[in-house]
């Protein structure tokens, strides 16, 4: 007897294969998502995949469910309007860290404040992988990017904190050498209600790792796996990243509050009584 | 576990990340010039699928019946 490869019936098979270059982490996170789906029991069906640009906006593009490949930083914006008019939708975000905190860096602020109900998931690679390796916000000091040829001496986002400070609900990194506890945290952040996070640390070979010394793809996987230390519940200002030293990775928040919805439920259902018409039941 | 060569790029995760050493790079090569992985010891797969989550091109994944 053989089994199907448990990401396939995910994949747009007629897609494949994929212009991911040769050991691209991204790939990796795709594999540990539909297997936390697979875990988390939602159907097909009822589960819709945005993505804005870049090599990580692909995603959107190869995945056999509802999806949505939108413009530049724009997947928060589409994936709210999304949420709000198929309020049982599974909405998840999938995108890169140029696309999520640069350009995009607005709508994730105001989507984890609002505490939307969506998962946003960032394959983050600590460059612009598509268009040659340039500086993000996530870009760690002193490394070499394409627009930045001695080093970089701005001082990046630490993701976690960011998403913590502005409200999200469930907040994990890990790294894509950590695939079952990826995969873990993928499934939690699916079943989590309000806006939760989750950060993946991935390697962008063709452009970050050659040009700053790490080698190729196996080269970083070995990195993560020496330089991480597991800390669940770890303080978030604690966990920036640099060129060297701990990559801190677990579950960093997991808490309850009111989500943009249920608190528009209950505001409307008050203010206007039974003149207020909910959006879809 | 099963491998789908002609997707394979090379990158050799699958083969360092096994935890009972199933898998080697062959010295084959596939149409577009990588060189896939093949089983050198087919005995010590546990179908654990460690190969298949880390496999970036959707080429090998393991199984148990
Ligand atoms: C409005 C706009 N500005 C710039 C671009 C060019 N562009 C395409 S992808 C990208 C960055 C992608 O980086 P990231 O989100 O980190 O994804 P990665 O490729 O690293 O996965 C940029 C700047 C664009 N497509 N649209
Ligand atoms: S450029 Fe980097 S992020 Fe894009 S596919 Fe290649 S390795 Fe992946
Ligand atoms: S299924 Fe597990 S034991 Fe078998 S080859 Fe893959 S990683 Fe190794
Ligand atoms: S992990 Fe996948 S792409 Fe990489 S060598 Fe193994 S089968 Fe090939
Ligand atoms: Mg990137």
């Amino acid at each position: 007897m053989s089994v199907e490869n448990p990401v396939e019936r995910y994949l747009r098979s007629d897609r494949m294969p994929h212009i991911w270059c040769p050991g691209c982490g991204i790939g990796t996170t795709v594999n540990c998502f539909t297997r936390a789906i697979d875990e988390s029991g939602i159907p097909m069906d009822r589960l819709a995949v945005v993505s804005g640009i870049g090599c990580t906006g692909r995603v959107a593009g190869y995945m056999h469910v509802d999806s949505f490949h939108t413009t530049h930083g724009r997947a928060i914006p589409f994936a709210t309007g999304l949420k709000l008019a198929a309020p049982d939708m599974k909405v998840v975000v999938y995108s890169g860290d140029g696309d999520l905190f640069a350009i995009g860096g607005n709508h994730f602020i105001h989507a984890a404040r609002r505490n939307l109900d969506m998962t946003v998931i960032c394959v983050n690679n600590l460059t612009y992988g598509m268009t040659g390796g340039q500086l993000t916000p996530t870009t760690p000091e002193e490394a070499i990017a394409s627009t930045s040829p001695y080093g970089n001496f701005e001082h990046p986002f630490n993701l976690p904190y960011l998403a913590e400070s502005c409200g999200a609900v469930y907040v994990a990194r890990w790294t894509t050498y950590h695939v079952t506890q990826m995969k873990k945290a993928m499934k939690e952040a699916l079943l989590k209600k309000g806006f939760s996070f989750v950060e993946v640390i991935s390697p962008c070979p063709t452009l970050y790792g050659r040009r700053n010394r790490i080698g190729d793809s196996l080269d970083e996987m070995k990195t993560y796996k020496t330089r991480s230390v597991i800390k669940n519940g770890a303080d978030t200002k604690e966990v920036d990243l640099g060129m060297t030293g701990p990559i801190v990775v677990g579950k960093f928040v997991d808490r309850e509050r009111t989500t943009y919805q249920d608190a528009m439920e209950a505001f409307y259902s008050r203010k206007l009584g039974n003149r207020y018409v909910r959006a879809s039941q | 576990m099963v491998i789908d060569a002609e997707r394979c790029k090379g990158c050799a995760l699958c083969v360092e990340f096994c935890p009972t050493d199933v898998l080697a790079l062959s010295s084959s090569f596939t149409a577009k010039g990588y060189h896939p992985p093949e089983i050198v010891r087919p005995e010590a797969c546990s179908g654990c699928d460690l190969c298949g989550m880390y496999c970036p091109d959707f080429a090998i994944y393991g199984y148990r019946l």
